[in-house]
């Protein structure tokens, strides 16, 4: 998660150590090849699994310092004055990266550029070894000419580079664009390369070389990026049918579903019917509601002990008032640091995130997913897709009875809220404006939401 | 398995864990000899088992061996000797009979062909079996060219192996390097282009780099995540518990509590006889249980803590002793004695659970080198059912006693392991199981293998 990393290693509550040093990753390949779709892709997982990690992207310093972009020929290799300000704009962007990893507790800095030169690739190996930086090359080479198309229309032509172009002008010029690249490209070579710690992604995931895995988040991106695939999906998130614990106002426990919760799962049986999808996967957890909203489907469904509630140890099964009774003092921490706060002989948010790492890498693995969960679990889960902080997780609206349709768009999600017409009681509390460990408790229950 | 809480729900019978793959899969081995085919097919064989995939190894040689008695010499490999071809043929074709029952018959997921399979007409002949029954095909090669690395392998497993028997060293080393030759000739290597639509793993001087082309699925995917993080490189995995605990010494399970003064003497001790083993670049693993962080503490070096070491969950049995769970939740602690493995806790874990939590830890321990792992009696059963390959059924009854230090070796296709008592004294906390473990037995047969506690 953003602002869910330490930098200080000496921290005892630290969890496991990933690398010693910061790490470069730098991305090499031809325009439109997905360098920034994984750029992007890669920080957004290893910020949610607690790495500081930022992306650096060239073309952005370039438009910075060319207010408008005429055409391909500013990429001209003989372009003398195109070439002095390209480079410049790949020195501010290392001055950046440095000062991210040295100064703003950053752990991994992604370098999204193309790259394609041998000579510009040493230049970035010499600033690593001189700022002790690890460094390691993700390429992407393909040469579908239909997959580049694609990868042209999705996000180039809304490119600011091109707003007042339409759009066959815009395809032609960025081909041409290309082309300026094309006879300069130095790929990633196993023997000239072979000291280089890097990994050769080649059409789109089919193949891959990967060379000198360094360590341990080297060989967690690694991972990352051998199971992401671009085939268009959609993931469903729910929340299980009411419960009989919901309406009663009380957290966690193992109940069954109300007969507003049973209806709820019925019209989510309709509803994904109606959407149609071939080879839906089902996930629940190993939770009675989610099973039993799961059965009302009809269809086979995979059970997960990864995806169960948030377990709220000693508050199992209480009342938010009965929690501000026996536990005023944890209910303030709470308040103070939902993310990190971990009930006693239970967890917190950044522990489910830790161990639902498992589920998010079978979800980037397969296509069309739903999954029945928890409200805690769902606002980790879409906090992944959707890229938000730690501070902002444990507050995400997740509220029952209704179904986030996400599906992935250039370089995002998007997300499609479908409430099934199910009442249900909510669930949501908000963070209280008083979090003081002398609160009153008038004012820690201030967002209590009503209950029986 | 239905455990108490779960008895009003209907489970798909096999939905209880993610589905890895829904058809079998071989995992076809390629390489000349003295590659660490076997060595790659024994660990991933075991790796898969422990987490849960039924995995078995069908190594060509052993066949071999049944078939033709006594080896002679290397002449027997030699491409031009028709009778051994056919000998060797048949030979494949059993193991391949014998996988597709080990399938049909025997519930298995995952089969291992650990052979040369160096030539693309044999390959076609496993690719055509697979094809025929459904089976998925992952083949794995092992590409290696120096010298130094094969021969520290011949002398490690080749000359001890039952062909050499009768052979000194020097003969065994001979024979094998001539035997490498008869298969150099008509080795053709996994080829990019013509074997574009296979999927497979090469493997390039132990793991400096690897070419991966297809994966299929899930299981494959995490095949090659294990490849890629295991190395050999000499080094000793240290597995112990945390000192004695308070509620060690009253005999209860669980908790959080500090260590008793018997346990700080340990801590001590250990921290002696660590500096006395003088390792080099030792890392120090806890959990996040006050009890193995205050063992750590006394080594006064850098340690990591993992909440993933924790002890198992015991649920609504936290911190009692065995006799209040005998006299609270009688027949949850006799269904606890008829399958320990899987039987989960109410509202805590399983065996099954802490294994499945437990890879990550495993999958770094494959990526380190010298490690110290101070844990919890349940956790270091898990860890050490991998490291021996110790089935389901023997992990949860393991003897992890107190203050005893595990040094685990890789060794050959193995692992040597030495145990250490440092010569504290601590209570025992190893319950055997009972000779009843039906429902209806009585208080008296339920404890009867309780250990001693105040």
């Amino acid at each position: 998660m953003r602002g869910a990393g330490r930098s200080n290693s000496t921290d005892p509550d630290r969890t496991v150590c990933m690398t010693n040093c910061p790490t470069l990753i730098v991305t090499v390949g031809l325009p439109a090849r997905g360098k920034t779709y994984i750029s992007k892709k890669l920080t957004r997982y290893l910020n949610w699994i607690g790495v500081p990690t930022k992306e650096f992207n060239v073309g952005q310093y370039r438009r910075e310092c060319v207010k408008i972009y005429k055409s391909f020929e500013f990429f001209r290799p003989d372009n003398e004055e195109g070439l002095k300000i390209r480079k410049q704009c790949a020195s501010a962007a290392l001055n950046d990266v440095r000062q991210y990893l040295t100064e703003e507790g950053g752990q991994v800095a992604v370098f999204d550029a193309t790259n394609t030169t041998r000579e510009r690739r040493e230049t970035i190996n010499r600033f690593a070894e001189q700022n002790g930086f690890k460094v390691f090359f993700v390429e992407s080479v393909c040469e579908d000419p239909d997959v580049i198309a694609e990868n042209i229309v999705q996000v180039k032509l809304g490119s600011p580079d091109y707003t007042h172009c339409n759009t066959e002008q815009a395809v032609e010029d960025f081909m041409k664009r290309i082309k300026c690249y094309e006879n300069s490209y130095q790929p990633l070579d196993e023997v000239l390369d072979r000291e280089l710690s890097f990994i050769k992604i080649i059409d789109v995931g089919r193949r891959y070389l990967v060379n000198q895995v360094q360590d341990h988040i080297q060989s967690r991106i690694v991972y990352y990026l051998m199971n992401i695939h671009i085939t268009p999906r959609s993931i469903y998130l729910c929340r299980h049918g009411e419960s009989e614990l919901n309406v009663r106002g009380r957290i966690g426990g193992d109940s069954g579903l109300t007969a507003r919760g049973k209806e709820f799962a019925r019209c989510l049986g309709q509803f994904m019917h109606k959407q149609g999808i071939s080879d839906l996967k089902v996930w629940t957890s190993q939770m009675k509601r989610t099973i039993q909203t799961a059965e009302a489907l009809g269809v086979p469904y995979e059970q997960w002990k990864a995806l169960n509630e948030i377990d709220a140890g000693v508050c199992e099964e209480l009342m938010y008032e009965e929690i501000q009774q026996r536990y005023p003092l944890e209910f303030a921490l709470r308040d103070q640091d939902k993310y990190r706060y971990r009930y006693p002989k239970g967890e917190s948010y950044e522990d489910l995130v830790q161990r639902l790492e498992p589920v998010i890498m079978e979800l980037e693995r397969q296509e069309n997913v739903l999954v029945i969960c928890h409200q805690a679990v769902m606002r980790c889960l879409l906090a992944y897709f959707l890229d938000k902080t730690a501070e902002e997780l444990p507050y995400l609206k997740c509220p029952l009875h209704s179904v986030l349709k996400l599906t992935p768009v250039a370089y995002g999600c998007k997300v499609e809220r479908i409430s099934l017409k199910v009442e249900a009681v909510n669930t949501h509390r908000e963070r209280p404006e008083n979090v003081n460990v002398h609160r009153t408790a008038e004012d820690a229950l201030q967002t209590v939401p009503a209950h029986l | 398995f239905f455990s108490s809480s779960f008895v009003l729900i209907v489970q798909y019978p096999d939905s209880s864990r993610p589905q890895f793959t829904n058809s079998p899969t071989m995992i076809v081995m390629v390489g000349l000899p003295a590659r660490g085919k076997t060595y790659i097919s024994k660990k991933l064989t075991r790796y898969l088992n422990w987490i849960g995939v039924p995995t078995q190894v069908f190594n060509l040689g052993q066949y071999r061996r049944e078939a033709v008695k006594s080896y002679k010499n290397y002449e027997f490999f030699r491409p031009d000797n028709e009778e051994a071809m056919n000998i060797r043929r048949a030979c494949a074709l059993n193991a391949l009979k014998d996988i597709a029952n080990y399938f049909a018959k025997e519930q298995g997921q995952v089969a291992v062909f650990d052979a040369t399979n160096t030539t693309r007409e044999r390959r076609g002949v496993i690719i055509s079996f697979a094809k025929e029954k459904g089976y998925k095909v992952f083949f794995i090669e092992s590409i290696c060219d120096d010298p130094e690395i094969i021969e520290a392998n011949i002398m490690e497993v080749k000359v001890s192996s039952p062909d050499y028997e009768n052979c000194d060293k020097e003969e065994a080393l001979e024979d094998f390097l001539k035997r490498i030759e008869c298969y150099k000739t008509t080795y053709v290597s996994l080829d990019d282009e013509s074997d574009r639509h296979l999927s497979y793993i090469k493997i390039f001087n132990v793991g400096s780099r690897y070419l991966v082309n297809r994966v299929q699925d899930h299981i494959q995917s995490r095949i090659v995540y294990y490849l890629m993080n295991i190395h050999v490189t000499p080094r000793s995995i240290y597995l112990s518990r945390h000192g004695e605990s308070e509620l060690n010494l009253l005999g209860r399970i669980g908790g959080d509590s500090g260590l008793s003064s018997q346990g700080k003497k340990y801590a001590s001790t250990l921290s002696e006889f660590i500096r006395d083993q003088a390792i080099k670049d030792l890392k120090v693993w806890t959990s996040h249980m006050k009890r193995t962080i205050q063992t750590a503490e006394a080594l006064g070096v850098a340690y990591e803590q993992w909440k993933a070491l924790n002890e198992i969950d015991a649920g609504v049995c936290e911190e009692m002793t065995y006799e209040e769970i005998q006299e609270n939740y009688p027949e949850e602690f006799a269904m606890r004695d008829q399958d320990k493995y899987r039987y989960r806790y109410p509202k805590g874990e399983s065996y099954e659970d802490l294994v499945h939590r437990l890879e990550p830890v495993i999958m770094e321990l494959e990526r380190q080198e010298n490690v110290l792992v101070i844990c919890h009696q349940a956790v270091m059963r898990c860890l050490l059912a991998y490291f021996l390959d110790k089935s389901a059924d023997e992990l949860p009854y393991l003897k992890c006693p107190l203050h005893t230090v595990l040094r685990l070796t890789p060794v050959a296709y193995g692992c040597k392991i030495e145990p250490f008592y440092l010569n504290i004294k601590a209570v025992n906390t190893h319950r055997e199981k009972p000779v009843n473990v039906d429902v209806t037995r009585m208080p008296e047969e339920a404890l009867r293998t309780v250990p001693e506690h105040f």
